[in-house]
């Protein structure tokens, strides 16, 4: 991918309120077109985040600049971005063409202007047949879409949603997930999407920032981030993940042994990119439950361990199984449910054998 | 389980049927939540009504009363209403009335919305006192607060004899004075229901301080705005402690005018300047509940 000219440059920011460092010197790059997500469980400084992009808040320390030009001090309403609202503040006493049409009339956009604008926003977001309506005759899917047409129709540099899909039900979130994204591409703006979801974050984003106590852990690509995390937080917010303490107790022909307690030693392929653990350091050792296979008969060339199925929990189109070790550790592994009879294969107090490939094991550093 | 539900008194419930097939409303057990259908609540709040209103109803009914005494009736007539009209201090009093109570309702409601928007809206030092401060005037007695405003114009030698409207100027000061807390409160309580998500949005989409107050912050204030001038001009119309002591002899208001004529004798005359002044009162009311556009609350999301 190509590097174009971020269109949004936090640098060096940080934000207290008091004594909470509600974001924690925070330097993010954020390029045209991107669909980008904040990622971080609830409190982490997220919507703070994302208030200093929109002027809310001003940084105590560091930099944002927007579109090349630095922003910092300036207005809300002097900025190229919109932003949807977690409570959508769709203006109660506005119809929903009068919603739409607030921000080109509070800047005197002659009228024949603002009638062919707010009707191409409402068509755009399916509330052509709405425009008359007051917001208390909408459905929270169609609020939220109030919402995005009056940012839309602004025709902002970067669009900002802070947690736009929490407050629908299940089944309008996904459509809505698939909704945005297309939109996104329709439009052609950069989208950055405020989320605690991570399946939310996975699915939409282009990249994404997983955050927890105002500071940034990582920054990449959702399968890099689900496959690679690169510290103990990430892998354990982003899915569900096995994870053992280990340390590095050598090193033999482009493999480490890590001493882990309870399971013994392993050998795992050194990651030739990441950084090196010395040796005897503590490392995380992880392994994603999908990643491990439950069989009668250990297999070649796997890393296998004997348990006892202790619990199953049954999801429809998977079971998630509860393996007690030897050790006493308990081992979770993900049973696609692939046939109809696929869950009668494994009962509760049966012994298996769990295994994973050395290569699916992630060494986690910090 | 049929017991634990209220059915509305005469609602189209299925009632057990007597053995002639007759619905027998007496027989069906009274549910713990059919208050309508006890007696001694029902004695209650007949009471409770016929206390409330028997004296305002005879006050009405005298006003018709064809005999210069109020005791007996005599038959029905307006007479009462054209002599008060025809008098001319007690119409002067009246346009007096008027006038000082549509002043000082605008004067007030303005007052009191910058104020409940400055106490929302900022922080600054001595807020908790200036904002208990503000709202004192409702609970000091009227009767302190007359004698402080005769004092105080009295003091700062507030000029006297000047031509009419402006001779009223220190009764309206008096009615601005104790009214606008009001208006003060009922606003702010308003606010507290104030999504301030609604202030960002607004300026998010270009709109300014000033344009944001104007097109979202008022129009989410209106019912409070309306229920507080309401309040200041039913409270300055009837005022008459505060008034009485600020009032001259050419100052006189309809209350004042009322208690003075009552002073001698109870005539129609008196019932009927003030059946005149329940009237406008219970029209302001009916008025600016029907300008008070309800609103649902502002709840977000939701299927
Ligand atoms: N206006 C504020 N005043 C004081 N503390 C705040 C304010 N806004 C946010 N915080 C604090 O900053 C931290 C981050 O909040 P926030 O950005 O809202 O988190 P998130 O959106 O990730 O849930 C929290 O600890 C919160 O209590
Ligand atoms: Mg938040």
């Amino acid at each position: 991918m190509e590097q174009a000219a971020p269109i949004i440059s936090i640098q060096d920011v940080t934000k207290r309120f008091g004594a909470v460092v509600a974001v924690d010197d925070v330097t993010l790059d954020i390029r045209p077109n991107e669909f980008f997500a904040l990622l971080g469980p609830s409190g982490c400084g997220k919507t703070t985040l994302l208030r200093m992009l929109a002027g809310f808040e001003s940084p105590g320390e560091g930099t944002i600049s927007i579109g090349g030009k630095d922003m910092t001090d300036v207005a809300p309403n002097r900025r190229p971005v919109n932003m949807v609202f977690q409570s959508y503040a769709v203006f109660p006493h506005m119809t929903v063409f009068e919603n739409v049409a607030y921000g080109l009339r509070v800047v005197r956009t002659p009228s024949s202007e603002i009638d062919s604008r707010v009707r191409e926003a409402l068509e755009m977001t399916q509330l052509i047949d709405f425009a008359d309506r007051k917001p208390d005759q909408l459905s929270g899917g169609q609020r939220q879409r109030v919402a995005l047409a009056r940012a839309l129709v602004k025709r902002p540099q970067v669009l900002l949603l802070d947690e736009p899909l929490s407050a629908l039900d299940a089944k309008l979130r996904e459509a809505m997930q698939l909704e945005l994204v297309r939109l996104q591409n329709s439009v052609g703006i950069t989208f950055i999407i405020v989320t605690h979801d991570q399946n939310e974050a996975l699915s939409m984003a282009d990249r994404i920032a997983v955050m927890e106590g105002g500071k940034i852990r990582q920054i990449a690509r959702p399968s890099e981030l689900y496959e690679f995390p690169n510290c103990r937080f990430v892998a354990d917010f982003i899915g569900k993940m096995n994870l053992f303490e280990g340390r590095i107790a050598g090193r033999e022909n482009g493999k480490i042994g890590v001493e882990v307690a309870g399971l013994g030693q392993l050998w795992l392929p050194a990651d030739d990119n990441g950084p090196v653990p010395p040796e005897a350091a503590n490392v995380g050792i992880a392994v994603r439950p999908e990643k491990v296979r439950l069989r009668r008969e250990p297999e070649a060339d796997r890393i296998a361990l004997r348990g006892k199925v202790n619990q199953i929990a049954y999801y429809g189109d998977t079971s998630h199984v509860f393996v007690a070790l030897e050790s006493g550790q308990v081992l979770s592994a993900n049973l696609q449910n692939d046939a109809r009879s696929a869950f009668q294969s494994i009962a509760v107090g049966e012994d298996v054998w769990c295994s994973w490939d050395p290569g699916d094991v992630l060494v986690l550093t910090t | 389980m049929a017991n634990l539900q209220a059915h509305p008194a005469g609602g189209e419930r299925r009632l057990p049927t007597g053995r002639a097939g007759r619905v027998d409303r007496r027989r069906v057990p009274i549910g713990p939540l059919e208050y309508c259908r006890r007696w001694w609540l029902q004695l209650i709040v007949g009471t409770t009504f016929l206390l409330l209103y028997a004296p305002i109803a005879t006050l009405v009914a005298f006003s018709f009363n064809d005999s210069r005494r109020n005791i007996v009736w005599r038959g029905f007539t307006f007479d009462y209403y054209v002599k008060a009209w025809n008098n001319q201090s007690l119409f002067d009093a009246f346009v007096n009335s008027l006038t000082i109570a549509v002043v000082s309702t605008v004067v007030s409601t303005i007052l009191g919305v910058l104020a409940a928007l400055l106490l929302w809206r900022f922080r600054f030092p001595g807020k908790a006192v200036y904002e208990g401060f503000t709202a004192l005037p409702i609970v000091i007695p009227e009767i302190c607060m007359g004698v402080a405003m005769m004092a105080f114009f009295a003091r700062v030698g507030w000029p006297t004899g000047l031509p009419w409207p402006l001779n009223l100027s220190n009764i309206t000061i008096s009615h601005i004075a104790f009214s606008f807390p009001f208006v003060a409160v009922i606003v702010r309580g308003r606010l507290i229901g104030f999504n301030r998500e609604f202030e960002d949005a607004s300026k998010d989409l270009g709109a300014s301080e000033w344009q944001t107050l104007r097109h979202v912050v008022l129009p989410y204030l209106r019912p409070g705005v309306v229920a507080g001038a309401l309040i200041a001009f039913t409270l300055s119309l009837d005022d008459f402690v505060i008034t009485f002591f600020t009032s001259g002899p050419d100052t006189i208001t309809l209350p004042v005018k009322i208690f003075s004529m009552v002073r001698f004798s109870v005539t129609p005359e008196v019932n009927a300047a003030s059946t005149v002044l329940i009237i406008i009162t219970v029209i302001a009311t009916v008025a600016a509940t029907r300008l008070q556009v309800p609103t649902r609350p502002d709840n977000p999301g939701g299927g």
